[in-house]
């Protein structure tokens, strides 16, 4: 550890457990954060990191087990607490108001009021001290999801934190964003903030962090030097099991144009929303077709203009060159073409419906599940059981509701019921958003697989390396627009974090030149 | 201290207990009210909630005012699963009788088996055309159909008042407000021989069965519990939110109308003032009571009945005011939505749980 053996860690775990109705989410967890380390921690989906995070923060309260803070016993019963300890936390979600400015979100942060000007101040202060590009007059809904949570890091650092929390933090940054973040947060360190950086993407780790606790099923497995170790073996380690690399043969490039989007342009549904325009993109059979891009620059709009939730002009999108564009999500799914939106809960699936009931949802016209106007519950039954057996969905059969699966078993079994209508088209968005390593291999797989059959894939994703292992070419989308298709053998990452940066980023720059030029 | 703590999973238990515990609450709330008013408490309850179980001869008359509340409620309870709110069923119920009343004029001294069909095709197209109403608005300029329905049926009450006083007006009828009595053609005949229980009451639970079919089994009944539970999952699935909009309202309000001309047809054999009896609001009360399932609806349905003729009885024996069966009513959807929360939430005594790490 970086601190020197008399000095106690600063922050030690001692037989935390923790248990919910059916599930024991940590398990006799123990581990320490010694001062002015970035201590990791790693682990899949639903192996208790959250839940331990939220047990450290104050959020939740541990059934058993001991928390130390500079080597004395401390109860942390809420965040408040948690805060009064020095503890800081930048969740995954940020809390902000959209309509109200930088400085006026951060005031409303604390627990107590504030003096305005003293605010003003001091979050100067912060800005130029770890050169954080952030207007504090900017109105929050103008702001890039990477600015936004500079506004939370900011909000922590206000309290002068001991331990900053970060969870999941690059999941929305750009390559370059994610590198000023480290940026910061080794700084932070140097200055004597330890940090607690939860996350599953290993290359990051292996960049950042000093240390690294694995969890598994509720369990520490392992702890390492990720310096030192090999991302395939911490891969290992959190999956408990070899890790398969997908495997994929080498397409023919010449099969035929099967989904042809053609200068599509819909205006933006809604003050938050995304016009998109001109788009223009064409994938063959076989063929995989990437769009990267920063969360919130079109790709949703662009998945309901492709999925026919939302109707374009009808030439603007071909099937197998047949005009799609007017028809509604269930004719085109009858034609061929399937989709999966992002959001699982509510859009993907109805949360209070059974699997079963849920393979209605978008199978009904492909596998003749209803007869007559008469659901075939039999046949319902049967689907379900189907995918379930086949991407190792973990559930209570197939009569769970879909809302007591945990979203990567969830993202499994919607992307099942797709892949297995075997569909001519499929467009995906975050086909592994909030899955385990071994999951997302095998829904890659079964990807790759599809694709190998003749049908043409899109893949909306957030994960660069997601596009970069599947994709055969991508384009990125920024603020609705979608730059020239990149064939992956001769792309570089930066080159992709640049068109992800777009407009965006020349703006960031030109911010960050003002907030520099006073000091 | 009293705490509410969300549960992980609404409870089965409680979900399948709360109308019985709502109808207990109201029984002692009931007793309480009615006691201070300074009536016999005990005796007004055990009028209101008890004599009409008790005594077989009132039995046809809780059917006879279940039947309505059955066809109103089984409607409501379509709409209210997609989350369209129609609660001027009242009107749809009116203009279900106008529209049968004016078939039944139009029929006048004719006689044959078609003419009361024909009145009650006539009561469910005039019930869904006064539906088609909000239902137009809603989609066409999102206007709430909340506020549209229920006012619509001030209008259907004026309209009423207005024919039966005016070119309907009977006249034979000594300048009474009402109309021509219904011929034999025009009047639902008895089932049970010697008592008012008519046609309408197997129909109505026929039309509750139908529709607990089409609404566990259908695609149709899919779309409908889809759209109310997860709007958005209903677009991507590929149904229209405002078909189904439309066809909610329109099977609401044709089986109110319906359920207008069988009382017309029936119990009133005529139009009068007096006709809307406010089935169409009791009838939100029967959906909630039997959990939006139209077999549900069937046993609140009976409970409602009971106030009603239990309401009656106590005015005579207990010196009840007529308000009182209303009060009744209310307080059962109160304590319903009330208890409600219990399925969703448990009660603890205390303060948050803290945890014993770190103590």
């Amino acid at each position: 550890m970086a601190a020197p053996p008399e000095a106690p860690p600063l922050l030690e775990l001692a037989g935390i457990g923790k248990s919910f109705p059916g599930v024991r989410a940590n398990d006799a967890i123990s581990f320490a954060v010694a001062p002015e380390e970035i201590h990791a921690l790693i682990g899949e989906n639903g192996a208790g990191k959250s839940t331990l995070v939220k047990i450290i923060y104050g959020v939740q309260q541990a059934d058993e087990g001991v928390i130390r803070w500079r080597g004395a016993p401390v109860a942390i019963p809420s965040p408040k607490a948690a805060r009064k300890l020095g503890v800081g936390m930048v969740f995954q979600h940020f809390s902000l108001f959209e309509p109200m400015t930088v400085i006026e979100n951060i005031a409303l942060g604390f627990d107590h009021a504030i003096d305005r000007r003293e605010l003003e101040r001091k979050v100067a202060q912060i800005l130029s001290a770890y050169a954080i590009p952030l207007d504090p007059r900017r109105t929050v809904h103008t702001l890039s999801v990477g600015e936004r949570q500079r506004i939370e890091i900011v909000r922590c650092l206000l309290q002068n934190p001991k331990l900053l929390i970060m969870d999941e933090p690059t999941s929305v940054l750009t390559p370059q964003e994610a590198d000023r973040l480290f940026d910061t947060l080794r700084q932070l360190a140097r200055e004597g903030c330890s940090i607690l950086y939860i996350s599953h993407k290993l290359g990051e780790i292996k960049a950042l962090c000093d240390r690294a606790t694995i969890l598994r099923g509720g369990k520490v497995v392992g702890s390492c030097d990720p310096k030192q170790e090999s991302t395939r073996r911490m891969a290992e380690m959190m999956i408990g099991a070899e890790l398969k690399t997908v495997a994929r043969a080498a397409r023919a490039g010449g099969g035929q144009e099967r989904i042809a989007v053609a200068h599509l342009s819909h205006p933006a549904p809604g003050h938050f929303g995304v016009a998109l325009k001109d788009i223009s993109l064409s994938v063959r059979a076989g063929e995989i077709f990437g769009i990267a891009g920063v969360a919130g620059n079109g790709q949703t709009e662009l998945l309901l203009a492709l999925s026919g939730e939302t109707r374009s002009a009808p030439d603007m999108i071909t099937l197998d060159g047949r005009a799609i564009g007017a028809f509604g999500p269930g004719r085109r799914r009858r034609l061929g073409l399937c989709a999966v939106p992002e959001e699982r809960n509510g859009h993907a699936a109805a949360p209070d419906f059974t699997l079963a009931e849920n393979t209605v949802l978008t199978a009904r016209q492909r596998l003749g599940l209803v007869e007559h106007g008469f659901i075939a519950t039999a046949k319902t039954r049967d689907y379900a059981a189907r995918i379930i057996e086949r991407f190792a969905v973990k559930a209570h059969g197939v009569s769970a509701l879909a809302r007591s699966l945990s979203g990567g078993n969830l993202q499994k079994f919607i992307m099942g019921r797709e892949i297995l209508q075997t569909p001519d088209a499929l467009i995906v968005s975050q086909p592994t958003w909030g899955v385990d390593a071994g999951a997302a291999a095998a829904i890659h797989q079964a990807l790759v697989d599809l694709a190998a059959r003749g049908s043409a894939i899109v893949i909306i994703s957030q994960d660069l390396d997601e596009l970069l292992t599947l994709c055969d070419r991508l384009a990125v989308i920024n603020e609705g627009k979608l730059s020239a298709p990149l064939a992956i053998s001769g792309v570089s990452i930066e080159q992709i974090g640049l068109l992800m940066g777009g407009v965006h980023g020349e703006a960031a720059q030109r911010r960050e030149e003002r907030a520099h030029a006073p000091a | 201290m009293l705490r509410l703590e969300p549960r992980r999973e609404p409870s089965a238990v409680m979900r399948a207990l709360s109308p019985a515990l709502a109808v207990l609450l109201t029984l002692i709330a009931g007793f309480i009210a009615f006691t201070l008013m300074g009536y016999n408490g005990a005796l007004a309850i055990e009028q209101i909630a008890l004599a009409p179980l008790l005594d077989p001869v009132r039995w046809p008359d809780l059917l006879i005012k279940a039947a309505p509340l059955i066809l109103i409620a089984t409607g409501l309870s379509i709409g209210f699963r997609a989350n369209v709110w129609n609660i001027g069923a009242e009107g749809q119920y009116i203009l279900g009788a106008i529209f049968a009343t004016g078939a039944a004029l139009a029929t006048w001294e004719m006689s044959g088996r078609w003419i009361l069909p024909l009145m009650l095709v006539a009561g469910a197209a005039g019930g869904a055309a006064w539906a088609a109403i909000p239902a137009f608005l809603r989609v066409r300029w999102k206007v709430s159909e909340i506020l549209v329905s229920l006012m619509l049926t001030y209008v259907s009450i004026q309209l009423l008042y207005y024919l039966v006083r005016g070119p309907w007006k009977d006249p034979q009828g000594f300048n009474f407000p009402q109309t021509r009595m219904f011929s034999d053609s025009q009047t639902l005949p008895a089932i049970i021989e010697g008592s008012l229980v008519h046609l309408g009451v197997p129909i109505a639970i026929a039309v509750a069965i139908i529709a607990w079919i089409l609404m566990s089994r259908s695609l149709f009944g899919y779309s409908v519990r889809l759209v109310g539970m997860a709007p958005q999952a209903a677009r991507h699935a590929g149904f229209s939110e405002n078909r189904t909009i439309w066809a909610t309202l329109l099977i609401s309000g044709a089986l109110a109308g319906f359920a207008g001309a069988l009382e017309a047809a029936g119990p009133f054999g005529q139009l009068v003032p007096q006709f809307p009896a406010n089935y169409g609001f009791t009838a939100i009360i029967v959906a909630f009571l039997g959990r939006l399932d139209p077999l549900g609806v069937i046993a609140g349905a009976l409970l409602l009945a009971v106030t009603y003729v239990g309401g009656e009885l106590a005015q005579t024996s207990a010196g009840l005011p007529q308000a009182a069966a209303g009060v009744f009513q209310a307080m059962l959807l109160f304590f319903l939505l009330a208890v409600d929360v219990l399925a969703r939430y448990r009660i603890r005594v205390g303060g948050p749980a803290h945890a014993r790490a770190g103590a």
